[in-house]
């Protein structure tokens, strides 16, 4: 077989194009901590020296990065765009982001959540659609979200922190037993203990001075955004046969947190 | 004047986003359906100009809904795809750069390929001039999977071949680097990878299977459009359109 040799040269040009001197702080990209977010007018003299194309570039660049994460929902760190995008663009790092998140509201409907203000973790939020719901039922993923509804519907009726126990005696009544491997769920307390708490929508935190060491969950960042507590009211109340209106304390929790929510995204919609 | 977007565009540009290729059927069925959602007006031809919305707002950003032609099954589709380079740079976030360049050489095994086609021996066998990083067998394997998986390659028998979004998105940088030993089918112009042969030694024209099926159909003796040699081949069956998104 006859092989040409044709080396590759064409790297990404953008590469190339990067003015070296740009660079502002932070020697160890692993590091967030040792960022410091530039002032206004550090990111105004930062943008003077770049061509609006630079900029358009790399913003096109980081907007790439948010959405492969998002297929994986998993959240995405600072340090890790600035390491593995941002790079030298560290100084304008404000205005990136701030034409990233107007670019991904109006261009794909996707709402850009910081849900950690102190680790700087953002998610992607859909705000076309709800998580799917629990009437269609076909398919793990449609499945998985049933049961994650499931466990935040708990949470909630119980005011918010639920010790883990209960939660598993709580499932296993729905004849979900974490002591088994389940046929659609696999191992279901690893699915909830990890794979929901790392998409973000459980928070699995330890009970202080327990020992044995208890956990509680209670509802997690994407939860909060996401996750409709007029739907989570519903599911419950078809769960108990029961009207949602007669859990009165949920029922004016789960509809003045609509009324905010919903002003929250109609202000953001330009 | 370009159109501005609503809701329906982004439902439609984020079913793109999960499905990363689509056949027609199933792009004219989307169109309905995030019309359909969003209350809004939906002319069955007018598909392109609401592709064209959309492709406006992603051109800053250099991406692009892409309509290109299957050689597979011989159907329109649209792909999303990075315009940004005419190199492999979309897959940088997903795939390390050594990883990268063994799925340029798999590329060029491909393209110099009589048959579009490079079994995984010949690929297994390239790791070796690799300069960047050697790569164990299961290593190999294990890309080779993964780029199968997200739609780069097909694989049929240990034969891997470029997948029909490869050939829309990476056209330009294939078209670019190997411009010489491209070639084009005789009957639709566009590139040839998976295809017959024309077996006079003189003649050589290739022809894409979907392209032969539809070529010869009804014709009782079948003969090479160029060289007017038999053509030895059997002609394969017209693919149904039958609209289904793997
Ligand atoms: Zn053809
Ligand atoms: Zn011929």
């Amino acid at each position: 077989m006859s092989q040409r040799k044709r080396v590759s040269t064409s790297q990404s040009s953008s590469q190339n194009k990067r003015p070296a001197s740009l660079s502002l702080t932070a020697t160890n990209d692993d590091d967030d901590s040792m960022f410091t977010l530039p002032s206004t007018s550090q990111v105004l003299k930062g943008l003077e020296n770049l061509t609006e194309e630079q900029v358009y570039q790399k913003t096109a660049e980081v907007l790439q990065y948010f959405l492969v994460r998002d297929q994986k929902k998993i959240p995405i760190r600072r340090a890790d765009i600035m390491k593995h995008v941002v790079k030298d663009y560290r100084n304008i790092y404000p205005e990136i982001i701030k034409r990233t998140a107007r670019t991904l509201d109006q261009v794909f409907g996707l709402k850009l959540v910081e849900i950690d203000t102190k680790n700087h973790t953002y998610i992607l939020i859909n705000k076309l659609e709800e998580p799917e719901g629990m009437t269609s039922s076909s398919g793990p993923a449609n499945l998985k979200s049933g049961l994650l509804f499931v466990v935040l519907g708990l949470i909630f009726m119980k005011g918010g922190f639920v010790r883990e126990n209960l939660i598993w005696n709580l499932l296993k009544k729905l004849h979900v037993d974490i002591g088994q491997k389940h046929n659609d769920f696999g191992d279901v307390k690893k699915l909830i203990t990890e794979e929901f708490v790392r998409q973000r929508y459980l928070e699995y935190v330890k009970i202080p001075h327990t020992e044995p060491v208890e956990h509680e969950f209670c509802w997690g960042q994407r939860a909060d955004v996401e996750v409709s507590k007029v739907k989570i009211l519903e599911l419950m109340a078809q769960l108990h046969k029961d009207r949602p209106e007669s859990w009165s304390q949920q029922y004016k929790e789960a509809h003045s947190a609509l009324s905010t929510s919903s002003q929250a995204t109609s202000s953001s919609q330009r | 004047m370009s159109q501005q977007m609503d809701n329906s565009h982004r439902k439609f540009l984020q079913s793109m986003m999960t499905n990363g290729i689509v056949d027609e059927q199933r792009a004219a069925m989307l169109y309905q359906q995030c019309c359909d959602t969003y209350k809004t007006k939906c002319l069955p031809d007018k598909l392109n100009d609401f592709i064209d919305t959309i492709n406006s707002k992603l051109q800053p950003l250099f991406m692009q809904i892409r309509k290109g032609w299957s050689e597979e099954d011989g159907q329109q589709h649209y792909a999303l795809v990075n315009v940004a380079e005419t190199d492999i740079s979309r897959m940088s976030s997903d795939y390390a750069d050594y990883e990268l360049v063994l799925f340029r050489k798999t590329i060029e095994l491909i393209v110099v390929s009589e048959t579009g086609q490079a079994s995984s021996t010949d690929i297994l066998n390239s790791t070796d001039t690799m300069t960047t990083k050697k790569l164990k067998k299961s290593e190999t394997e294990h890309l080779l999977n993964r780029l199968v998986r997200d739609k780069w390659l097909t694989e049929k028998r240990g034969e891997y071949s470029l997948s029909t979004r490869c050939v829309i998105e990476m056209e330009p940088y294939i078209r670019t680097m190997y411009q010489e030993q491209l070639k084009m089918c005789h009957i639709c112009h566009n590139i040839a990878f998976q295809c017959q042969i024309c077996e006079n030694p003189t003649c050589c024209i290739k022809i894409h299977n979907p392209c032969v099926a539809r070529y010869f159909k009804n014709k009782s003796e079948p003969r090479c459009p160029a060289c007017d040699d038999f053509w030895p081949h059997e002609i394969p069956e017209i693919h149904q359109p039958l609209s289904q998104s793997k």
